[in-house]
């Protein structure tokens, strides 16, 4: 479904990813862990599209397209969610508006008919008991004056509206509290399918008590250190990061 | 910065205005003394001063020479109709109300739902009050407009005839809104007209009053208007001005509010028309604790001019006042703020706050801004604020990775700043038509050629 090779990224200047080598198959979740400042950010970023965000060497392929020449609208249509780290506010458009415009900008360009006010509004209702949100949020304006926690979950409540193919979550644990970070994981969990995949990037191991990773990677100084299993996340949380930081090169192996 | 233009040097249509006052007089040979006087003094500040150049300090942004120069046609020579379909483009959703229809300036009692007398509600034709009870109307017509300080008041008061008159009697309730219109539709030859509108608030009277003034033909007319709002204590008025005029016309507005103790007066302006718009808005806070709100939209593009002046005065203490007006700029549109809040020096406990946004959809849009607080008093709260900017790249970003285009983000973003004023009007029909106004709007595709 994904495919990174060889991906290196610059910030103003300064690169940040070093050359990543990533392979994502449908019905996988990877999990990609990292201290902070080692680039996990920026390679969500970079698979939304963000023109911030200079690639400057290899090539990510995307359900057999080059992601790299696709607009950030188009990678949408075609499946690619972020939930952001920091979700951003937009005053004056409620979260109803806003989520029938991309729903229905997403069907189109699917093929599908547009949903109309009636349709939509029942299945967001059925959404947002699903991620515990109250019903205020309908009409309240995109983000704006949410905590933390509720910006969190309004991303998974756009999420499991969209249902997009590839899921992308930067950081969506940070922040939350237990209750809150088993709603985001079963968000998660129900687009589990053979068909599509997920991946989870968190700076701590708790969140994959609730997602269970097929693998999980090391990201550190915009290279991925280490591949393994789940359990790699437990050794993790063990051992911290300390030991990769100190010698990015010994444990360098790649998955395929 | 001072500008050159002086009306003295070019050419000037001053004659015109003087010779059409002439014939206007004899027209209104019966009227009372009081009222011809007020127009002669009028018409001879105008004569003195003429149109206002950009040296006045008022006037430094917006240049009225378009207008100035121009010919029009004071009285129409035949009245003009409209069908009820046409007007009902203009109704705001408004059905049952009391209503006052103006077609080129003047009424159409047909298109119109008065308040008859009775009871001491008015809400008709200023002409007829004029008319039939003078002395009624004596007390309050151009006493708070002051005519000795501009040239377009002194212009209408000269010209006072047709107009609305709503009279408020002593806590009189009114759940309907109130709507007058202005309509403008095409004639031979351009036209002026000079509606008045005067609105009286007994004490502890509340209601809602819109003032639409709108064309739906793309004719050249100019409409210069002056609305004098009288508080009593403790009333309370919702007032809304919707300026839909046609987008080659010229349109002056100018709004005298004077608030007494206890009252509460709350205002929204929203500009979508006229190629050369000018909205003036003084309001007196005259009376201890008395509060006012007043919001604004303007929408500019093409060429558009559009020019909001307004000016707060806090004479008394414990008033509050709070301003927030928002614009969007288009094309090569230019937009002027200027809202000047002075607090006298016994006004203690003043509370205003005022900020103004805008957002400028094209390079070539500018906006000139200037919040002014002049505070004399020492125990205030006062703020004030301006912004002008181009949509967030972030939220655009943020919309695009949920599927939306870049031209639907712009408008979405540029439809939720604007929702975010017109979401604190009231009457949902109201909110509910200006929402999908500004929607078309957006929609005009010229306006995202330099979106990128």
């Amino acid at each position: 479904m994904l495919e990174i090779k060889n991906l290196h990224v610059n910030v103003e200047g300064k690169e940040i990813l070093k050359g990543i080598d990533l392979a994502v198959k449908a019905g996988e979740v990877h999990a990609i862990m990292g201290p902070n400042g080692s680039g996990k950010s920026t390679l969500t970023q970079v698979l939304a599209g963000n023109p911030a965000y200079e690639v400057t060497q290899g090539d990510i392929r995307y359900a057999g397209q080059n992601l790299l020449e696709m607009a950030p609208e188009k990678r949408a249509r075609e499946g690619i969610f972020l939930a952001f780290q920091y979700p951003v506010e937009i005053p004056g458009v409620s979260n109803a508006y806003f989520l029938k415009a991309a729903l229905n900008e997403v069907r189109t360009y699917r093929g599908l008919e547009e949903m109309d006010a009636v349709e939509f509004l029942d299945l967001l209702k059925e959404k947002m008991k699903m991620v515990e949100m109250d019903s205020s949020f309908i009409s309240r304006p995109v983000n704006e004056g949410f905590s933390g926690g509720e910006k969190k979950r309004n991303e998974i409540l756009q999420m499991a509206v969209l249902e997009p193919k590839l899921a992308v979550l930067d950081e969506t644990d940070s922040g939350l509290d237990i209750d809150a970070l088993k709603i985001v994981a079963e968000g998660v969990n129900k687009l589990r399918k053979p068909d599509r995949a997920s991946i989870v990037v968190t700076h701590y191991q708790r969140l994959l008590n609730y997602i269970i990773p097929d693998f999980v990677h090391v990201l550190v100084d915009g290279r991925i250190v280490q591949s393994g299993g789940k359990e790699l996340a437990l050794r993790l949380e063990e051992k911290g990061y300390d030991y990769w930081v100190a010698k990015p090169e010994a444990q360098s192996t790649r998955v395929k | 910065m001072v500008q050159v233009s002086s009306s003295k040097a070019g050419f000037s249509r001053k004659e015109d205005y003087l010779s059409a006052f002439e014939s206007f007089e004899k027209r209104n040979a019966k009227n009372p003394l009081w009222m011809d006087e007020t127009r002669k003094a009028a018409m001879k500040r105008f004569a003195r001063f003429g149109f206002p150049t950009m040296r006045e300090e008022n006037w430094r942004y917006t240049n009225v020479r378009p207008i100035e120069e121009t010919p029009f046609q004071f009285f129409s020579d035949s009245p003009k109709t409209l069908l009820p379909s046409a007007l009902e483009t203009f109704d705001l959703g408004q059905k049952k109300g009391y209503q006052l229809v103006f077609i080129n300036g003047l009424y159409h009692p047909k298109l119109s739902r008065p308040a008859d007398s009775k009871g001491g509600l008015y809400v008709r034709n200023l002409e007829s009050v004029l008319t039939s009870n003078p002395k009624f109307v004596e007390p309050y017509l151009a006493r708070l407009a002051h005519y000795d300080q501009d040239s377009f008041t002194a212009l209408n008061t000269a010209f006072i005839r047709e107009g609305a008159f709503i009279y408020l009697p002593e806590g009189e309730i009114l759940d309907q809104p109130i709507h007058i219109l202005f309509v403008s539709v095409s004639n031979p030859n351009n036209m002026i007209s000079q509606p008045r509108t005067l609105i009286v608030a007994g004490k502890d009277s509340k209601a809602t009053v819109i003032e639409s003034y709108v064309s739906s033909e793309d004719i050249c007319y100019f409409t210069n208007a002056v609305t004098e709002i009288s508080l009593a204590e403790g009333s309370s008025l919702d007032h809304l001005k919707i300026q839909r005029e046609s987008t080659r016309a010229f349109h002056v507005g100018t709004a005298y509010v004077r608030e007494d103790s206890g009252s509460t007066f709350t205002s929204f302006s929203f500009a979508v028309g006229s190629l050369l718009g000018r909205n003036n808005l003084n309001v007196a806070l005259d009376g201890k604790g008395a509060e006012c709100e007043l919001n604004g939209l303007y929408l500019a593009a093409g060429s558009q001019h559009i020019d909001n002046n307004t000016l707060i005065d806090h004479p008394k203490p414990c008033g509050t006042s709070h301003q927030v007006y928002k614009g969007i700029l288009a094309g090569r549109a230019t937009g002027i703020f200027s809202g000047k809040i002075f607090v006298h020096q016994d006004s203690q406990k003043t509370d205003a706050h005022q900020v103004n946004k805008n957002l400028l959809l094209s390079k070539e849009a500018q906006m000139t801004t200037k919040p002014h607080l002049e505070i004399l008093a020492d125990d205030v709260k006062c703020t004030h604020g301006a912004a002008v900017g181009q949509l967030d790249e972030e939220a655009i970003f943020y919309l695009k990775t949920r599927g939306i285009s870049q031209e639907a983000a712009a408008k979405l973003l540029s439809y939720g700043f604007a929702n975010e004023v017109i979401n604190d009007i009231q009457i949902e029909g109201v909110r509910d038509e200006l929402n999908r106004l500004v929607s078309e709007w957006l929609e005009k595709p010229a306006y995202w050629g330099a979106v990128s």
